[in-house]
């Protein structure tokens, strides 16, 4: 019998219209884990490196994680994968709720989708029975309307629907896989448009086994007390009304400009009336005790919910108040789109509007006030009429296919794709690693464990390491205590702290855990539920296997440099690890290049950011070398070049 | 009459809809409980307490399994509450074929909340216990018995009654006093 997993893959080819169920084997779950780990495998097995992410033989792979569908509490986050056709990269994605729980119990790790349908369709996955159906009906649907109306279809309440909607119908690269109020960014939701598929229905009735069900059930209480009692877990901002952090610190428009004093008791006073005027509730996800969704019902629009900084990005990039989030927010949700990129790309477009290398002709019919542009390029975008069909490719390939000078103003991407829009003044040497060679694309999910800033006094970082239970290790510990300025790490204590936070996204995306309980949170408080010290034992307990600290963290550095090598493969070298040119105002590229070469080294990549053979052999990823070697990518000596 | 005679306890899980997330911990827990072995396996449809849950209409209502009905009710009410439509089977209990709530999924039989009792007994039972945020609380009291009315009836004596309305009273005597005659050696 299989633990904690089902044991089988369902096979869609859209093309063929076939449906499959295949059994896996069970050694792959103790190499990669699950979620994303798994899908990465997928990834390189079967997606050659010369695949266009709109060819049929691109997969689109929803996963469960390895923990989904035990007792561990938070462990529900759905990874999606795939190849981008906005930055020609492995795709990263995830998102919370229900689903992945609910495909578990139909009886599947996850759903391997390739081919394309001739016209819109959806899944319906109701346990052993699969039916790929007509979905020309829900076409121009919202994502949580197409939710409803397959509810109702189907007359089951029970079902949990993943959709997209318009944006993802018309193939926009910001489009995203929305669940009830969760959706998926990063490059998914653009696939599954191009795959013709507009929705999965799941429901599933099936038992999950769970190897050693009495001790694993113990310590799954425990944790759900701790979570739920516990200021170092979940997502503050769902209750804490004082948002100066984002608003005093981020920058507005087009990622231009920082307004340092512009949070204050007024505004705050303002902003908490509107959200408890008009906010129904807040929500959770699957078996998890917090409560991180704001769900708000504006006067005249659909319902909709948010969480952490996604209620403040649309009226950052449009200088303008939290009133006109909540009004446009509830509408890009249905339309799925990624609320971080999309505001960023209209705040684009309207620069560009502004200092003329776009044209008034460009935007016939446009209102003159600034939510209006705001709704109007939104639609213009997800319908890709007009000047929307460029902008709807994202800032960076917009600003290429606009010319003219368009190219400074697309200023705050990496790798192709829209950042969080952070503009500061002093380089943070882990930051910048981060930003530069994270492959999951934004930096809240790379980020995280060690925290973002020092403690001024030893007696606070005193008090602060003794209850660090996180720490993997005691080194932590002492980098931390001995902090005292951001930039005075010494390198290889960057790498250290790199490389934990890192480890920590690809375990939760592999088991499923949310990083507001684990990976993205410590390094706020410290005081996660999930860290190197207890994921070992819950594995161990739940899948049976013997799994330990050590294996661990051997298994999550084996998924990174798969992930790195998916795409070295696909063109990925050290040209493209730059964070933004102004993400920090002092720059030193001596310096940078340097702290990213020992980076590599201490990686075990080459110079050019591949991982050597000597690496991947260590990691049981010697068929990785081969390949990379046979396609002349990692030549035959290059260790030695790296050592 | 003692003590124990003259009152009852009553246990009650209190729910508080406007607290409730939609997590579902509480289905899980509870089929996780209920699995033979215990906590071996888990699966929400299995769970004797289900959230009636509809994102669009902020719908978030734990019930508890009750009893097994073998009709549906003639006619279901919806009742509106603060500005919200609820339909009465979404505070229903009944094991009823309208729904697959509180169905055993594989061999079609009802399931009833039995408050986790077990021997020795849970301080809650394990749905209030993974409630994170109080919409299910656990309250136990004492209340005294009505005089006019009847201790519990014992298993024996609701099947005795089963039989006696199928075969009349005679016959169920007669094969009693039957069956007590010592065995012939």
């Amino acid at each position: 019998m299989r633990y904690a997993e089902t044991g089988f893959d369902l096979e869609i080819d859209l093309s063929r219209g076939s449906i499959e169920k295949v059994a896996t084997d069970r050694k792959l779950a103790e190499m990669y884990l699950g979620g994303q780990g798994t899908a990465a495998k997928y990834l390189w097995d079967r997606v050659p490196p010369d695949t266009d992410p709109f060819s049929p033989d691109n997969l689109l792979i929803f996963s469960t994680g390895l923990l989904h569908a035990t007792p561990v509490p938070s462990a529900n986050r759905t990874c999606v994968n795939c190849f981008s056709p906005q930055t020609n990269l492995m795709s990263h994605s995830l998102f919370g709720g229900f689903f992945g729980p609910e495909l578990k119990h139909a009886g599947y790790d996850r759903i391997v989708i390739r081919g394309k349908a001739k016209d819109l369709v959806y899944l319906y996955i109701n346990n052993d029975k699969v039916e790929i159906r007509d979905a020309r009906h829900l076409r121009g649907k919202g994502t949580t309307e197409t939710g409803d109306c397959l509810k109702k279809e189907l007359k089951d309440q029970k079902v949990q629907v993943a959709a997209i909607g318009l944006a993802g119908e018309n193939r926009c690269y910001m489009a995203t896989i929305d669940h009830n109020h969760a959706s998926a960014a990063r490059g998914v939701g653009v696939v599954m448009g191009d795959k013709r598929l507009k929705a999965i229905a799941v429901r599933g009735t099936k038992d999950v086994n769970i190897a050693r069900p009495a001790e694993l059930f113990n310590l799954s209480l425990e944790l759900n007390r701790k979570i739920a009692t516990s200021d170092g877990c979940g997502d503050w901002m769902a209750d804490d009304e004082d948002d100066s952090f984002h608003h005093n610190h981020f920058s507005w428009g087009n990622a231009r400009k920082r307004i340092k004093n512009y949070w204050s008791k007024e505004l705050q006073e303002r902003w908490t009336r509107w959200k408890h005027d008009n906010m129904d509730r807040q929500t959770g996800c699957y078996n998890c005790p917090k409560k991180c969704r704001n769900v708000i019902s504006w006067p005249g629009r659909k319902r909709f919910g948010y969480k952490c900084f996604g209620k403040d990005t649309y009226h950052m990039a449009a200088f303008l108040e939290l009133d006109f989030t909540y009004e446009i927010l509830g509408v890009a949700q249905e339309y799925g789109v990624d609320s971080y990129a999309m505001p960023q790309v209209i705040a684009f477009a309207l620069e560009l509007l502004q200092d003329g290398i776009l044209k008034d002709s460009d935007f016939p019919g446009m209102p003159a006030d600034t939510k209006g542009r705001f709704f109007y390029l939104l639609d213009k975008t997800v319908r890709r009429e007009g000047i929307g069909d460029i902008l709807a490719d994202g800032v960076s390939r917009a600003a290429q296919r606009i010319g003219n000078g368009a190219e400074k103003y697309d200023h705050n991407t990496v790798k192709k794709f829209e950042q969080l829009p952070i503009k500061l003044g002093k380089l943070n040497p882990a930051f910048f690693l981060m930003i530069a060679t994270g492959e999951k694309m934004s930096i809240t999910q790379i980020e995280g464990s060690f925290p973002q800033d020092p403690l001024p006094t030893p007696e606070q970082r005193r008090a602060f390491v003794d209850k660090w239970a996180a720490v993997p290790d005691e080194k932590f510990k002492n980098y931390f205590l001995n902090w005292e300025k951001r930039d005075s790490l010494t390198p290889e204590a960057t790498c250290d702290i790199v490389e934990w936070n890192e480890a920590m996204h690809y375990l939760d995306d592999s088991t499923g855990i949310c990083g507001f309980v684990s990976s993205f949170r410590g390094q706020f408080g410290g005081d996660v539920a999930y860290h190197m010290n207890n994921l070992p034992q819950l594995v161990s307990l739940a899948t049976g296997f013997d799994m330990s600290k050590d294996k661990l963290w051997k298994t999550a550095q084996r998924i990174r440099a798969l992930v790195r090598a998916i795409n070295n493969r696909r063109g990925l070298r050290r040209r493209h690890d730059r964070p933004p040119e102004d993400h920090w105002a002092i720059r030193n590229e001596e310096y940078e290049q340097g702290l990213l070469s020992k980076y590599y080294a201490f990686k075990g990549w080459t110079m050019d950011g591949v991982p050597t053979r000597e690496k991947l052999e260590s990691l049981d990823l010697g068929y990785v070398a081969d390949d990379l070697e046979q396609r002349g990518i990692l030549k035959k000596s290059e260790e030695e070049v790296a050592a | 009459m003692n003590a124990s005679l003259a009152t009852k306890t009553i246990k009650e899980i209190l729910v508080d809809i406007d607290k409730c997330t939609g997590c579902r911990a509480c289905e899980m827990a509870c089929s996780a409980f209920h699995a033979i072995p215990r906590y071996s396996s888990i699966n929400p449809s299995k769970a004797r307490i289900r959230v009636v849950a509809d994102e669009i209409n902020d719908e978030y209502v734990p019930i508890r399994a009750g009893d097994y009905t073998p009709s549906e009710c003639n006619g279901r009410h919806i009742y509106t509450i603060a500005g919200k439509q609820y339909s009465e089977c979404s505070f229903c209990g009944a094991s009823c074929p309208s729904r697959d709530y509180f169905v055993e999924p594989d061999s079609g039989l009802p399931l009833k909340c039995d408050m986790c009792e077990t021997v020795p007994p849970l301080a809650e039972p394990m749905c209030v216990q993974v409630c994170g945020d109080d919409a299910l609380t656990y309250v136990e009291y004492e209340v005294e018995r009505d005089a006019k009315e009847q201790p519990a009836r014992g298993e024996v004596e609701i099947g005795l009654e089963a039989l006696v309305k199928k075969y009349g009273v005679e016959a169920v005597l007669k094969s009693a006093a039957q069956l007590s005659k010592p065995a012939k050696s």
